[in-house]
């Protein structure tokens, strides 16, 4: 057992030294979440300007106006009409003449002063993702007397209530959705490719002729990228965090517990890849091809409900799809991971399933 | 304990669909001893390896490796065993500090003395000065003597290598002997593979391989006195005419070119050898001579891997 342990160290360290060599599989680990966040993030967030905007102040005072001048000058909002109602902003918003609806409620000075309760309704039209990620930008707009900035902590001023499908393809939705496919990509090929790697090289013809055992030399393999996608997580967090605003409004123990549970099955959907093929090239083809069905069929691309029936079926087949709906839930709807058990007996399944062929396949003999 | 012998197979096989890589092998490796694998290219020899240490299943027969039976629990033989691949198969982007290190972490080799096992191999196999060298950017021969050093490190009672000294100058390659002869006195049995003749020479005992069947087996001395063939040799001013003249002398099973000698053989049961060849230069007016040689090791691989209907005609 001692020394089981100490082989599995030794398989561990080697791993991460080598990784730490090979610059470019090391840049790849910290460079493609930044790099696809900014990618997908900013081709949906740019030059979104004079979105058609009406307002219903209900309130009608100093403050009130201050706060429709100011939102005037922001230029995201094209401030077009002025309804009496939140209903007429309703109509409007349902015809598609205006992308915003703001409303100010009569008691909006009070709400300001307390800052229990979001003081502005924005109503949006969430069918757009743009849209609803301008109107987020719009939340943090400054709200107040000049001599008081508002506190960080504080209620936001302003409160956004997406409209129609809040769920679907905004640019939230746009990291939880990443998250998967980043991690489906780099955690697939990575292991599938430093197992074959060391297939043709020949350094598993001599590991297999050590002590070392089958288990050993996988979890041994498989440990460092483990670490290696809760790094890639908290990058992808962060950076959506940071330059996106995402919030993580479920709770993170959840998020990392879905994300182990999806990793692992990604890990052992690599080992069995690596089982299956005999050189590099081949590995990172059987990635891709698993890897374009997760970013199309998962729900990532395009709303789940939306796809055919065929379609739908391939996607329930994909860990990507499973974890985008466990990642959604718990970042955007708070939801619980125990609420969302479906997936989480999906993804479990599929590690364990993924893991029993890899290893029923990996033997310590080469033929 | 008393095994008599490191590795003792039975009627040992291995087939790769219909392809036959090893063919009803016998084979007994004394204690202590370093046995030659000698054979063609793809006659079997890495298969072979690959079998006794557990690495390929065989098709058919059995073996026992250090008393062990393989394939079997492999892991209580793998600890004894040290396996020298034909191929490189160290980590060529660790260090060679890093890459011994790594091996005497697996073998769990005591801590506490691993330091100074690691600096004792480095010296000895003249890496010390390359310590922090990435493994992958040595020469071939200092690849070799790295492999090497991580075979041993784990003090095995029995080392394979295979072809451990393809690529490696003379002059390495004498060294490396000299190592392999320090270890086979310490009490380590060898079972190495090679093409060379002198090397082939220096092992105790050797077994030559054609096409997957061990088609002689025995002491290099062994060897050569019994090739069942009689070795010409010519000296000849137009060695490339004569081998012509000479491969039609009835009986003559193989004319080897050796500069400006030919190496004739031709099997014992027939009578006056020299006399038959000398005619036949004769009658073609060459200036050669022919006289009886005693045969080399050179002579032994040819006359075991003769093409069958050559020594039937
Ligand atoms: N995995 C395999 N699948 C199919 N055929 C194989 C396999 N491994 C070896 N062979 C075949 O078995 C035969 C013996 O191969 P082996 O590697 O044992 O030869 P060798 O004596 O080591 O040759 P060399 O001197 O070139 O190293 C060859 O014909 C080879 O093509
Ligand atoms: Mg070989």
């Amino acid at each position: 057992m001692k020394n089981s342990l100490s082989r599995l160290g030794a398989i561990v360290r080697k791993e991460v030294r080598q990784l730490r060599r090979d610059r470019l599989t090391f840049g790849m680990v910290v460079g493609l979440p930044i790099i696809q966040m900014l990618l997908f993030g900013y081709a949906i967030n740019t030059d979104v300007r004079n979105l058609k905007t009406a307002f219903a102040d209900e309130a009608d005072t100093h403050l009130s106006r201050e706060f429709i001048a100011n939102l005037k000058q922001s230029q995201v909002a094209d401030v077009r009409y002025r309804s009496s109602s939140p209903a007429e902003l309703e109509e409007l918003l349902r015809q598609g003449r205006i992308s915003i609806g703001v409303h100010i409620p009569r008691d909006f000075d009070r709400r300001i002063v307390d800052r229990e309760r979001a003081a502005v309704h924005l109503l949006v039209d969430g069918s757009d993702p743009t849209i609803l990620s301008v109107a987020n930008q719009l939340r943090s707009m400054p709200v107040g007397f000049d001599s008081t900035p508002p506190a960080a902590d504080s209620v936001g001023a302003v409160e956004v209530r997406p409209y129609y499908n809040p769920e679907r393809r905004t640019p939230v939705n746009i990291v939880p959705g990443l998250m998967g496919i980043i991690l489906t990509m780099t955690m697939m090929l990575f292991t599938a490719v430093a197992i074959v790697r060391e297939r043709e090289r020949g350094n598993l013809e001599l590991l297999i002729n050590t002590p070392v055992s089958s288990a050993e030399l996988m979890i041994g393999k498989v440990i460092p990228y483990i670490l290696i996608g809760m790094l890639q997580l908290a990058l992808i967090l962060g950076v959506g965090d940071l330059l996106f605003n995402v919030p993580v409004r479920g709770s993170i123990v959840d998020l990392y517990l879905a994300a182990s549970l999806f990793i692992a099955a990604n890990l052992a959907l690599g080992l069995l890849i690596s089982t299956l093929a005999s050189t590099q090239f081949q590995a990172m083809q059987m990635t891709v091809f698993i890897l374009l069905p997760s970013i199309l069929l998962s729900g990532f691309m395009f709303p789940f409900d939306g796809m055919p029936r065929f379609a739908q079926l391939l996607g329930e087949l994909l860990p990507t799809t499973h974890f985008i709906r466990l990642t959604r839930g718990i970042m955007l709807r708070e939801a619980g991971i125990v609420e969302l058990y479906p997936a989480v007996i999906a993804l479990a399944a599929f590690a364990a399933v993924a893991l029993t062929l890899a290893a029923s396949r990996f033997s310590k003999r080469l033929d | 304990m008393s095994e008599p012998c490191a590795i003792e197979a039975r009627a040992l096989s291995k087939h790769f669909g219909s392809l036959v890589a090893v063919d009803k092998l016998d084979l007994d490796v004394p204690r202590g001893r370093i046995y030659g694998f000698l054979g063609p290219n793809g006659c079997g020899k890495s298969t072979t390896i690959r079998m006794l240490c557990g690495l390929l299943t065989p098709t058919s027969g059995r073996a026992t490796v250090l008393g062990i039976e393989v394939p079997g629990d492999a892991a209580a033989l793998k600890a004894r065993i040290g396996y020298m691949t034909q191929k490189f198969s160290l980590f060529g982007d660790m260090t060679n500090y890093e890459n011994l290190q790594f091996i005497a972490e697996i073998y769990s080799y005591p801590r506490a003395d691993r330091e100074r096992r690691i600096n004792e191999l480095l010296e000895r196999y003249d890496l010390a000065d390359r310590r922090k060298q990435l493994a992958g950017t040595m020469s071939g021969g200092q690849k070799q003597r790295l492999a090497l050093a991580c075979a041993v490190l784990h003090k095995p009672d029995l080392l394979l290598l295979d072809e451990p000294t393809s690529a490696v100058d003379p002059q390495s390659r004498r060294d490396f002997w000299a190592k392999l002869f320090e270890l086979a006195e310490a009490g380590t049995t060898i079972l190495v593979s090679t093409h060379y003749m002198d090397e082939a020479e220096r092992c105790h005992r050797l077994a030559i391989l054609d096409r997957g069947v061990k088609v002689a087996d025995g002491t290099p001395q062994e060897l050569k006195e019994n090739t069942g063939m009689h070795v010409v040799e010519v000296l000849a001013d137009d060695p490339f005419a004569a081998q012509k003249l000479v491969d039609t002398v009835p009986g003559v099973v193989s004319v080897t070119q050796l500069g400006i000698r030919l190496r004739v053989l031709i099997p014992d049961s027939i009578e006056d050898p020299v006399e038959r060849v000398a005619a036949r230069l004769k009658q073609g007016n060459l200036a050669a001579s022919a006289t009886l040689s005693a045969a080399g090791l050179e002579d032994v691989f040819v006359a075991v891997t003769l093409k069958p209907e050559r020594v039937a005609a």
